[in-house]
């Protein structure tokens, strides 16, 4: 039977959201308080789902252990207390959490140790999120 | 297609353990969770159900008929209980949360799916959602 196994994940970074394809009135006029130049920070929650069959000896979709082990070292280690547009990721786009949950999902989809993953979730506060799936 | 979901939470205890493994095996799959004496959790059931609304209620199912459904068939069963030795489907399958969010389906499909008085217009089960801490969950769409 498939299932899905959700995981939740702290990420405290921070980021200034500007680009070169706009003049600094425009970067100030589309992201606002965001664009400030000294940057700022989130609790980024990552929510990660991975859907597989739930093994017969186990009762498990992926192992959580292994799972951990796996964003530890394809996300956490990478983003955990550092400054997003400094990673090599954002080097051409801006790091909002759309674009954020997208490199996530593609660090995260070909190093899981088992299933599929489903979708990435992060929230940048409690009143906002952001869902990049695997079905486009 | 409106998709409505009410949550319960349960308190229940558990271990993780395979009849058919050596000790030593159990003990480094599940870790922690091997221990024969069982742990706990407060667990939270997160039950969506999808459909139209009904023209004259406006509901997709009655929310006290659902929450009374969620009570009868799996808090019942699992609210301060044993899991492996009380909750008859985890004599044998081991209750994780994806077995959990699995066997809370099959708990509450039928009556859900029946149609009865509360699930006027047709409403089905569509999501279980099974929170073992805050921060780890499972999920059940029913697929095979």
């Amino acid at each position: 039977m498939k299932a899905y196994f959700g995981r939740r994940y702290l990420v405290s970074a921070s980021h200034r959201l500007h680009t070169g394809e706009l003049s600094t009135g425009e970067n100030r006029a589309v992201y606002g308080k965001c664009n400030n130049p000294h940057g700022h920070g989130h609790n980024y929650v990552v929510e990660v789902l991975v859907g597989g069959a739930v093994d017969a000896e186990t009762g498990m979709v992926v192992d959580l252990v292994a799972l951990d082990g796996a964003v530890r070292k394809q996300v956490l280690n990478r983003f955990d207390h550092a400054n997003l547009n400094l990673d090599p990721l954002f080097r051409d786009s801006v790091p909002t959490t759309e674009n954020f949950s997208k490199a996530i999902f593609s660090l995260l989809s070909d190093a899981l140790p088992q299933g599929e993953l489903e979708y990435v979730r992060v929230e940048e506060t409690e009143n906002n999120f952001f869902e990049c799936s695997a079905r486009g | 297609m409106i998709f409505l979901t009410r949550r319960a939470a349960f308190s229940a205890s558990h271990y993780y353990w395979n009849e058919t493994w050596p000790v030593e095996k159990n003990e480094r799959v599940f870790g922690r969770c091997a221990n024969r004496n069982g742990h706990g959790h407060n667990y939270t059931l997160e039950v969506t159900v999808a459909g139209e609304p009904d023209p004259v209620t406006g509901f997709v199912v009655d929310l006290n008929w659902l929450k009374d459904v969620m009570e009868r068939e799996v808090l019942s069963a699992y609210d301060h209980r044993h899991l492996n030795l009380e909750a008859p489907e985890f004599k044998k399958a081991i209750p994780t949360t994806e077995n959990i969010a699995i066997a809370a389906w099959q708990r509450l499909e039928p009556a859900i799916n029946s149609g009865g008085v509360g699930a006027a217009g047709g409403a089905r089960l569509s999501r279980i959602r099974v929170y073992e801490t805050p921060e780890i969950f499972a999920e059940y769409r029913g697929e095979a």
